[in-house]
């Protein structure tokens, strides 16, 4: 178990170094799937298989491929590393060198208190990790869980308003127009005489 | 050697700093500052599902599916004002950005 977990994390934190400097996109994009599925892999070995799979799913089937056909769509041309790289490379480092130097002596000096009584323990082994989630979630999570709920729709609703163009000299559909058409608007009865 | 809380910590903060660094020294596209973005979400995600795991308490696990949900919702957004951007100036460069100062 302790191989699969460093292998995993070695690749994660290959990979998001390989996202961040990689001079093509696309290859970015790629390199971000491969550290999804090895964060995947992680959580399955911390217990959370339902949140692995829903990170699959989401993630690298929705989000990632999103970004993938964003960055196809956008037809980014490669350009070469501009001067300017080496302007921030400076700051840039420190800012990252100090930060991580200060997560790790925090995270080392943290004292993890591990909980573990054996009613829990037993009743965590009866049921499925989806089933828990599913007791936890919709009960004393429920108004939060709507709220996610809103904020994907005011995101969805939000994306496509963004997005959406009207083109000149493309016909469309005047969907009111054709709701106030009346019979006798448009319609005339003419006689036609007899010879 | 067993797999301690202070291995999946130190994952965590090293994914952390390479999505912060990569916010920090990219200076060519904005669509890498939203995978840095989703990194950051990553390793989040990753000390959550940890310390759920180790505590024995499933909140962390479904607080991490509401950063899932709202990392991909801030994904599509950011993906929305970026085809904007690209459409109104022709480029996604963080240097063009500039004009948006107030």
């Amino acid at each position: 178990m302790n191989v699969f977990f460093f292998l995993f994390s070695s690749i994660i934190i290959l990979s998001s170094i390989a996202v961040i400097s990689s001079r093509n996109p696309v290859h970015s994009v790629l390199f971000l799937i491969l550290a999804f599925v090895n964060a995947a892999g992680i959580f399955v070995l911390a217990g959370a298989e339902f949140l692995a799979m829903i990170l699959l799913i989401v993630y690298v089937g929705a989000v990632a491929v999103l970004f993938l056909f964003v960055v196809m769509m956008l037809n980014i041309s490669l350009e070469e590393i501009k001067q300017q790289v080496k302007k921030y490379f400076v700051s840039g480092i420190l800012v990252g060198g100090i930060l991580l130097a200060e997560l790790i002596f925090s995270f080392t000096n943290l004292d993890i208190i591990t909980v573990r009584s054996d009613e829990t323990h037993e009743a965590a082994n009866k049921l499925s990790n989806t089933h828990e989630i599913g007791k936890v979630m919709y009960t004393d999570y429920f108004f939060i869980f709507q709220i996610s709920g809103c904020i994907l729709l005011v995101a969805m609703i939000g994306a496509i308003a963004l997005t959406l163009r009207k083109r000149e000299g493309v016909l469309r559909q005047n969907i009111s127009n054709q709701l106030d058409r009346r019979k006798e608007n448009t319609l005339e009865i003419v006689k036609i005489r007899k010879n | 050697m067993q797999i301690e809380p202070t291995h999946f910590t130190i994952l965590s903060a090293l994914l952390f700093s390479i999505g912060m660094l990569g916010i920090f020294l990219n200076r060519r596209s904005i669509i890498i500052i939203l995978m840095s973005i989703e990194l950051l979400l990553l390793s989040v995600n990753i000390n959550l599902v940890a310390f759920s795991a180790i505590h024995e308490n499933i909140t962390g696990q479904i607080f991490t599916m509401f950063v899932l949900t709202v990392a991909a919702a801030e994904a599509a957004i950011g993906l929305a004002i970026l085809v904007v951007f690209f459409r109104n100036k022709g480029s996604i460069k963080v240097e063009d950005t500039e004009q948006l100062k107030g």
